[in-house]
């Protein structure tokens, strides 16, 4: 089993609006998400993960609607909106812009070592 | 959506919060079932991932972002009901409030408008007040001196001059003596205000036989005219004389300088022989006012003004009186409207401010007792999880629910107080009219209200969130002395110094007020009917030569006949000076047959009517009084008082001397007796040299006399026959000021009266405000202590013992509190000394009855829960352990 990680502090709304923007889905199917795809390496804490849903809802970035799942219950389904969007591209490109950095500068610090 | 509409769906949206997570339970179990876990075992792996579902369920609340108001409601809903439970700590603490945040806002709105506001006129602060100097003091001005001033300064948009004028009103209605003043012709335009209805004043108006006009108050208008524009260049008669009324002021104007006044006309002096000495241009009687031009300060007014008045000029001739060689005085208008209240009004204020003090010390105290026996609610609530933010907050919101409905009684007590204040000043309190309850007072006392629910909230509040949970815990049951009940200690301390700050101060003050009616006022006072008898109208214009067959002369006779007939009346008098009535102008020179040229003495003088002197009751010393044979034909005879006879003849025999009582140029008059000495401005001032002479002997009559009336029962009952027998002599003759002696004797002292009572008030309130915080403490203290006492009667110790234990405890807290108390009583009082009479400031007797009496309440208010606590019985206090 790998090792698990914490989350960075603000990634979980980024890594929600992520999985939101795949199409509309309930909160029990976004922690199995992403507990799949980043094999089993991201922790998601199931506690913080409705009160983080519940914030981007009130902020105007998802919105939610109860549907009917495959098998015939009523969820709550949350979808991204054109706000929701514009911010995941935002946080996104930040994101990456950030990682290329630490990355550099871990590079950096390895090379100095040789 | 907004924040209210998601509060309104706060059902709904729990209700979809529980459905949401059960889903996820239900789904995250099935798939673990799926894998073959045991229904049970599955449904536990899914509770525990997700974590505690209340715990979830709250951190989506706070996401939702009402939550703040969702808390607040609910910590509103929680202080109502835990001060429900404590009815009688909710209402002592809203009282306690009420009265502090009353009594300050009812004297804020009394002082405001005289010490803090500015007057009501345009740019208020460039008015100023002009005075004359004589021995170093304000004097009045000439009218020469004023003209002088108008042509020569330019320190000025506009200088003005006044006094005042009272003439009677004849018409259809009853004769009405009104308050008025003549005023020159720019005394509006140096207020800054203008008529309402009609013109000002103009030039042209005031001159030496210029026109009679008038300009009338507002509320004269509305009271005698019913508010009628068409009274604009109509007639009034005034004194007899026609007068056309050019114009109304505007309602609100206020007239600061003379509030009673209602109407105004041009002075018209003669400014053409200023050579002529012997002419009231020259008498210094006018007050002046000037309005500063803009940008220019008093300094630089003083500075100009002074510069004229060291340089005279040829065309502005000045007599040795108006020299002006010591400049001028020039302060401003507001200190001139408040100079005489201002040490009474800051003292009260002062007081004020010590209780509203007191007040926050006890509703402190009372939280802070009330926190310490819900240490274990708190220590529990933090156990299961309130953070110490919250349960800050709802201690607050239990302080803030103290203090406002205290801020929403206070204000009725403050409206209840500002009537009381207006019924209760003393006259000389200016701007009556403007005190009352008003917006900024209002806010004053909302903002005083709010700031003492938060100040008061944070102490508690800092207390119960510092506690640690588990000693709190295992204290819940009891308490060991703590940093808590330190604090509360030390502020009943400080109550106990502030009330006795206040006891003090109203101490000395009814001192005072004891030592200033003790003073003999030189006359018996009771069963003493007083009123001022006017004379107007050209039906005496005749000759003044012959004063004993002049018609003012024949009218005061024949009215005196008559007010001696009605029944019920023992004697009666006329004297053209009353004493302690206010009357002014009553000192003249008077020089004695072997004084040095330019010596002599100022006196009162009275020109009195035979009886006079024994209707008063004035003691005879030596000689005899003056009576029906002291005639205008017979030698004129003269009355010394007490003091003067011994200043001026020193052992030797005043009878037989002579002396000029006036003018120079009239006969010696004799003095024929002796008279004990009266208190004639006030029983605090000692101005005891006067003179008495009879109407018949003056040279002149005075145009208004005071009537005194010794009855024989009550003195009020006999004045309206008083009046009918007067009017039966002249039914147009006005009389005013109908007052008995001891209501004159009363007036005199207001002032004090005004600042005792506000004092003895505040004191008590102070007393009981300290007693209850003594008794609360001591409570509390003996609820806390309950096994150490129930341990230490088990062991052996005594019911006094126990009782001893705890009075010592109180006492100990009074003590500190009165040492304390007593120094900054000290040196309080200085702040009172203008308001003391015949009494030290540091009267060791007032020190010591204070300290005696705060000292007594104390004990009492020891001795209940000391008496509580010696009742413990051991087995019932150990046995709750």
């Amino acid at each position: 089993m790998p090792a698990k990680s914490d989350l960075p502090q603000g990634t979980l709304d980024l890594l929600i609006l992520k999985v939101v923007a795949l199409g509309p889905v309930h909160g029990y199917a976004i922690a199995q998400r992403l507990q799949q795809v980043s094999r089993d390496v991201v922790q998601v804490p199931q506690g913080s993960l409705y009160p983080a849903l519940h914030r981007l809802e009130n902020r105007g970035l998802l919105a939610a609607d109860w549907k009917e799942t495959e098998t015939g219950r009523e969820a709550k389904f949350y979808r991204l909106t054109r706000k929701g969007r514009a911010q995941l591209e935002t946080e996104a490109a930040s994101w990456q812009r950030l990682t290329k950095a630490v990355g550099l500068i871990l590079r950096l610090s390895q090379g100095g070592a040789k | 959506m907004t924040w209210w509409n998601r509060l309104r769906r706060r059902t709904q949206m729990e209700e979809q919060l529980e459905k949401e997570l059960r889903f996820h339970l239900e789904q995250h179990a099935a798939d673990l079932m799926a894998r073959g876990l045991d229904p049970q075992e599955a449904r536990r792996r899914a509770r525990l991932a997700l974590g505690g579902s209340e715990q979830v369920k709250e951190s989506c609340r706070d996401a939702r972002g009402t939550r703040w108001l969702e808390d607040l409601l609910q910590d509103f809903r929680y202080a109502l009901r835990s001060l429900g439970k404590k009815p009688g700590f909710a209402a002592v603490s809203v009282l306690t409030l009420a009265l502090g945040i009353g009594a300050s806002t009812a004297i804020f709105s009394a002082v405001n408008p005289i010490l803090f506001e500015s007057l009501p006129y345009p740019h208020a602060g460039r008015i100023v007040m002009l005075w004359d100097v004589f021995n170093g003091a304000r004097s009045r001005v000439t009218f020469h001196s004023y003209r002088e001033l108008v042509e020569r300064s330019r320190s000025f948009d506009a200088i003005a001059v006044m006094k005042p004028w009272q003439p009677t009103m004849t018409g259809p209605a009853q004769p009405e003596r009104l308050e008025g003043q003549n005023v020159s012709a720019s005394f509006f335009r140096a207020l800054g205000v203008s008529p309402a209805l009609g013109r000002d004043f103009q030039q042209s108006d005031d001159q030496f036989h210029g026109p009679n006009v008038a300009i009338l108050s507002d509320a004269l208008w509305r009271r005698r005219f019913g508010g009628d524009s068409s009274i604009l260049d109509h007639q009034i008669t005034l004194d007899d004389n026609l007068y056309t009324v050019i114009g109304v002021m505007p309602r609100a104007f206020e007239n600061v300088l003379a509030p009673s006044s209602e109407l105004w006309s041009p002075l018209q002096y003669d400014s053409r022989h200023i050579t002529n000495l012997d002419t009231q241009e020259w008498g210094h009687h006018l007050r002046m006012m000037g309005r500063l031009r803009p940008g220019l300060g008093t300094d630089q007014a003083k500075r100009e003004l002074d510069t004229i008045a060291h340089a005279p000029v040829a065309e502005f001739h000045r007599p040795r009186w108006a020299s002006l060689k010591y400049g001028f005085i020039v302060d401003s208008l507001q200190d001139e409207v408040t100079r005489g209240v201002k040490p009474a009004l800051l003292a009260v204020l002062g007081a004020v401010i010590l209780v509203l003090l007191i007040a926050c010390v006890n509703v402190t105290n009372l939280l802070l007792a009330r926190g310490a026996q819900r240490r274990g609610e708190f220590a529990m609530r933090a156990a299961l999880g309130a953070e110490r933010t919250r349960l800050m907050r709802q201690l607050l919101t239990e302080s803030l629910l103290l203090a406002i409905p205290g801020g929403a009684l206070g204000i009725a007590v403050a409206e209840v107080g500002v009537q009381g204040l207006v019924a209760l000043s003393p006259p000389q309190l200016p701007r009556l009219s403007a005190i009352a309850v008003n917006f900024t007072v209002f806010v004053f006392a909302f903002g005083i209200a709010t700031l003492i629910g938060l100040v008061v909230g944070i102490i508690p509040a800092l207390h119960a969130s510092r506690s640690d949970p588990q000693s709190g815990l295992r204290q819940s049951s009891r308490t060991t002395a703590g940093r808590h009940e330190q604090t509360r200690r030390t502020l009943v301390v400080a109550e106990i110094a502030l009330a006795l700050v206040l006891l003090v101060s109203a101490g000395l003050l009814l001192r005072s007020l004891e030592r200033l009616f003790a003073v003999a006022p030189g006359f018996d006072s009771s069963h003493l009917l007083t009123m001022q008898v006017q004379t107007s109208g050209h039906r005496f214009d005749d000759v003044l030569d012959d004063v004993e067959n002049s018609t003012r002369h024949r009218f005061f006779a024949q009215a005196l006949h008559a007010v001696r007939d009605v029944p019920g009346v023992a004697a009666a008098g006329f004297s053209s000076l009353l004493p302690l009535s206010g009357d002014q102008f009553g000192e003249y020179g008077v020089q004695f047959e072997n004084d040095n040229l330019g010596g002599g003495y100022n006196v009162f003088r009275y020109v009195v009517t035979s009886g006079y002197i024994e209707t008063m009751g004035i003691a005879l010393r030596r000689g005899r009084l003056l009576d029906d044979r002291d005639v205008a034909s017979a030698p004129p005879a003269v009355l010394i008082s007490e003091s003067l006879a011994k200043r001026k003849f020193r052992g030797q025999d005043p009878i037989g001397q002579r002396v000029h009582v006036g003018p120079l140029n009239r006969p010696w008059f004799t003095i024929v007796g002796v008279v004990g000495d009266v208190k004639q401005t006030s029983l605090a001032l000692s101005q005891p040299d006067a003179v008495y002479i009879t109407t018949d002997q003056s040279w002149f009559v005075d145009d208004a006399l005071s009537l005194v009336v010794r009855t024989r029962g009550d003195a009020a009952v006999v004045a309206p026959a008083i009046r009918k027998a007067i009017w039966s002599a002249d039914k147009d003759q006005p009389i005013v000021r109908v007052a008995t002696m001891d209501d004159l004797l009363t007036a005199s002292a207001a002032e004090r009266r005004f600042a005792l009572i506000l004092f003895e008030a505040f004191g008590i309130a102070a007393l009981v405000l300290a007693a209850t915080g003594i008794y609360g403490v001591l409570s509390g203290s003996v609820t806390e202590r309950m096994r150490e006492i129930g341990l230490r009667s088990a062991l052996g110790a005594t019911r006094g013992n126990i009782l001893a234990l705890v009075v010592r405890q109180g006492m100990i807290l009074t003590g500190i509190g009165v040492v304390i108390g007593l120094s900054g009583a000290a040196a309080a009082s200085r702040a009172l000394v203008t308001l003391l009479f015949g009494v030290s400031r540091l009267d060791p007797i007032t020190y010591l009855a204070v300290t005696v009496l705060l000292a007594c309440v104390s004990v009492i208010a020891c001795w209940v829960p000391a008496w509580r606590a010696a009742r413990v019985d051991p087995c019932v206090t150990l046995r709750a352990e």
